[in-house]
């Protein structure tokens, strides 16, 4: 019985610690911005509607990925009619022309990191790599 | 629009799983109101094959021309340290091509000579037979033997099941180390397992590979080997070809011309 | 209900003991961190030598967790009351093993993380996919037998009704997890070292000597270390297991070495030139590979002898010599060994480097903090109803 003053203790100090985040910026007055997000430059058109694209964007990309990767379909015939080639770097980024300003801002914003990026190039990133890639790069921790 | 809201999320969410097996036969898939369709481009073959004339890949200057084509058309790196390279394509001594012609009298200089060695996109891939994802798989439609990097777990079980040597398998981040990085096609990522792929991405869009567009020599000879019309049907049928391990039951596709 | 709260009550010994592996484990997770962000790099491997010091403890470990059946056989099929103290032993020591099984396959993947993959996409036509189901079935079968009985045990009563089937059926799995493990190599067109017929056979007899070796000395260890004393005659039993085993093992290596030489085929014979005296001038397991026979000579002698294998000193040098032995022979020959020469006939060299051997350290550590902690429990267990 002794115990109960140190296990409160302990639970009382579980609960400032998970809830530091709350009260913390609560009390700092940080307040959650909406992020503003870059608008693609060449018109409002998308594959699919901006509501769905907002929702659910991850599972259009999901489906294109599996459709050009394991089907070999690398056309497709948006709800309007109008013809993409199902590809991230060439036909997202292409109106979404800033993935910082864009893809980034709003997955930072949502806690979310997708891994697209390990592997898919940003164009942009690609000609700010291109100057500094080629140097020999030590192998580090490899023997 | 002419879709509401709840349409589109039934489409995207759980909808989108029983679209996708709906559209299996048609090989079509319905997304956010959208088809996917082939390629209007798309070069088409029942067996996608190369032959490879060795006497033509000869010239005195060291030609690498294919290999720095397809590297600098797949951002595959260039890391030094050969335990950990990357290649999609490269050359090696006759003796470590046809191993077991090691000790085989050879005509003239065959034995000198540098062989292209790729993946041999087998008809029979022991890499497909052994891969627990499926990330690697060979396409019914025309022979390819695929990759799905998003799938692989990194296992390198196909790398020891591969008779060739033909797959790399990404020891650390391979992007440091890629000279011309481009966004036409996706980097790789550290961990997982990577080869030649025909140039399936510049079939899709009517190009043949980028190794045979880039020989000077002509000595790549791309074609489907089902066509007995095709180049390659004929200069198989007019001369001896040789497979790497024929024994193994693999089936390469990739034909050598000495 | 997992009667835990029996593990954390000890003498100082057995706490300094946990701390150690406890440090390892450490050690062993922070190595893995780097591994994680840097990269299967970290380790020795290459592309001509992509499975390594991982996959080996891997083989290896299955073989000591299918052994589990030569205690379990005896004693559930045969009614040898002998084993009837050490057989839950046994059990828990498969647990361990294939805990650790699990563990050096997660660390030996690229992509970790996409370990569902598996599942989400079954392949029937790949060997992991069986060997996934093999293991994790031989888990679960192992961990609720063991569970149950010891339950049965401490409440003095019989185990109930509906566990026998689960114990007669591990009783085949066991087999299965080992099979299923030397199809993994034995498949494999491209590499002639691994293909050969002999292979599971091979590796389910140096697995019924290496693991039953390990329960031995198990046992003099806790014999040493606790009250618990499991008696002569099982550690003798085992003792003729191991003795039985490593003779089949043996002789089944000669078989494969007599048809690799006598057929004289370069494929197949350059792998063990190249672990016996070194090919094309690289021989970097040549000491290794003959310490391991060297030691399997010890032990065949120490073990054949009956005035040697009775004498429990005696004993004890001969399962080491026989652990290390096979531990040598599947943990470094076997899987290095299959891929040098390579299929393009070339030598290439590994050695487990720092952090990968820390790893490797960790997962060991952690199957031996799991095997203190269940032999623990059934100690304890064993104690209040000795009083």
């Amino acid at each position: 019985m002794r115990d109960r003053v140190w296990i409160t203790l302990g639970l009382i100090v579980f609960l400032v610690g998970i809830t530091y985040p709350i009260w913390f910026n609560n009390a700092a007055g940080v307040r959650a911005e909406a992020p503003v997000l870059r608008k693609p430059v060449k018109g409002p058109n998308c594959v699919a509607p901006l509501e769905y694209m907002r929702a659910s964007h991850m599972e259009l990309l999901t489906a294109w990925r599996d459709e050009v990767v394991r089907q070999g379909n690398r056309r497709f015939v948006a709800f309007d009619g109008r013809t993409y080639t199902m590809s991230l770097s060439k036909t997202c980024l292409d109106c979404h022309d800033n993935r910082a300003e864009f893809c980034d801002r709003c997955h930072s914003y949502a806690g979310v990191s997708p891994y697209c990026w390990d592997c898919h190039v940003d164009p942009r990133q690609a000609r700010t790599v291109r100057a500094w890639a080629g140097r020999p790069q030590a192998e580090g921790w490899a023997r | 629009m002419s879709m509401d809201r709840k349409t589109f999320l039934k489409l995207g969410g759980c909808g989108l799983a029983a679209a996708v097996a709906g559209n299996k036969l048609a090989g079509l898939v319905q997304i956010a109101g959208g088809q996917s369709a082939p390629g209007e481009k798309t070069l088409r073959a029942s067996r996608w094959a190369m032959v490879i004339d060795t006497r033509k890949c000869q010239r005195a200057d060291g030609c690498d021309a294919c290999i720095r084509a397809c590297h600098e058309a797949h951002n595959v790196p260039s890391i030094p340290d050969p335990r950990r390279e990357i290649k999609w394509a490269w050359k090696d001594r006759f003796e470590h091509a046809f191993p077991e012609l090691e000790t085989s009298p050879l005509p003239g200089d065959v034995r000198e000579r540098q062989v292209l060695l790729l993946c041999n996109h087998c008809a029979n891939p022991p890499c497909v037979r052994v891969c627990p994802t499926r990330a690697t798989w060979k396409r019914q439609s025309d022979g390819i033997v695929m990759m799905d990097w998003h799938r692989c777990i990194g296992c390198r079980y196909c790398v020891a099941a591969c008779p060739y040597g033909s797959r790399s398998f990404n020891w650390f981040d391979p992007r440091p180390y890629i000279r011309n990085m481009h966004a036409e096609y996706p980097t790789r990522t550290r961990g997982v397992v990577e080869k030649c792929t025909f140039c399936e991405e510049r079939l899709a869009e009517g190009r043949l590979p980028a190794c045979v567009e880039a020989c000077p020599e002509k000595a790549l000879v791309f074609g489907d080997a089902a066509d007995p019309n095709s180049e390659v049907s004929q200069l198989l049928r007019e001369q001896f070809a040789l497979r790497r391990k024929p024994e193994l039951g693999t089936e390469p596709q990739v034909f050598y011309l000495l | 209900m997992f009667m835990f709260e029996k593990a954390i009550v000890g003498s100082r010994r057995y706490w300094v003991w946990v701390a150690c592996l406890l440090g390892l484990i450490v050690a062993g997770l922070l190595a893995y961190l780097r591994q994680l962000s840097y990269g299967l790099g970290i380790t020795g491997l290459s592309r001509d030598v992509t499975w390594g010091l991982y996959i080996a403890q891997f083989t290896f470990l299955v073989g000591v967790a299918a052994s589990a059946v030569m205690v379990v056989l005896p004693y559930y099929l045969h009614n040898f009351k002998v084993f009837g103290k050490v057989t839950i032993l046994g059990e828990m020591l498969a647990i361990s093993a294939v805990t650790m099984c699990m563990l050096f396959i997660l660390v030996d993947m690229g992509q970790p993380a996409r370990v569902w993959n598996v599942v989400l996409h079954p392949t029937p036509n790949s060997i992991m996919f069986w060997d996934m189901i093999s293991l994790g079935g031989y888990l679960i079968l192992n961990a609720i037998i063991a569970l149950v009985t010891l339950r049965a045990e401490r409440n003095a009563v019989a185990p109930p009704g509906w566990v026998k089937p689960l114990i007669l059926l591990s009783i085949p799995w066991a087999i299965s997890i080992h099979t299923v493990t030397a199809f993994l190599y034995s498949g494999l067109p491209g590499r002639p070292f691994w293909l050969t017929a002999v292979m599971a056979p091979r590796f389910l007899a140096s697995a019924f000597s290496s693991g039953p070796a390990l329960l031995i000395l198990l046992c003099m260890i806790m014999r040493r270390v606790t009250w618990f004393d499991v008696g002569r005659e099982p550690i003798q039993k085992l003792g003729l297991i191991v003795t039985y085993a490593m003779v089949v093992n043996v002789f089944l290596v000669l078989m494969e070495l007599f048809t690799t030489f006598y057929s004289g085929i370069p494929e197949h014979r350059r792998h063990f030139e190249f672990l016996f005296v070194g090919y094309q001038g690289q021989a970097q397991l040549v000491p290794w590979m003959w310490t391991s026979v060297g030691l399997a000579v010890l032990a065949l002698l120490l073990l054949l002898v009956p005035r040697y294998r009775h004498n429990d000193r005696l004993l004890a040098v001969a399962c080491v010599a026989t652990f290390i032995s096979l531990w040598i022979d599947k943990g470094l020959g076997l899987i290095v060994g299959g891929f040098v020469p390579t299929p393009l006939g070339t030598v290439a060299q590994y050695f487990p480097t720092l952090l990968e051997t820390l790893i490797t350290l960790g997962v060991w550590a952690f199957g031996l903090l799991l095997i203190t902690i269940f032999y623990k429990i059934t100690l304890s267990v064993r104690e209040a109803l000795a009083y």
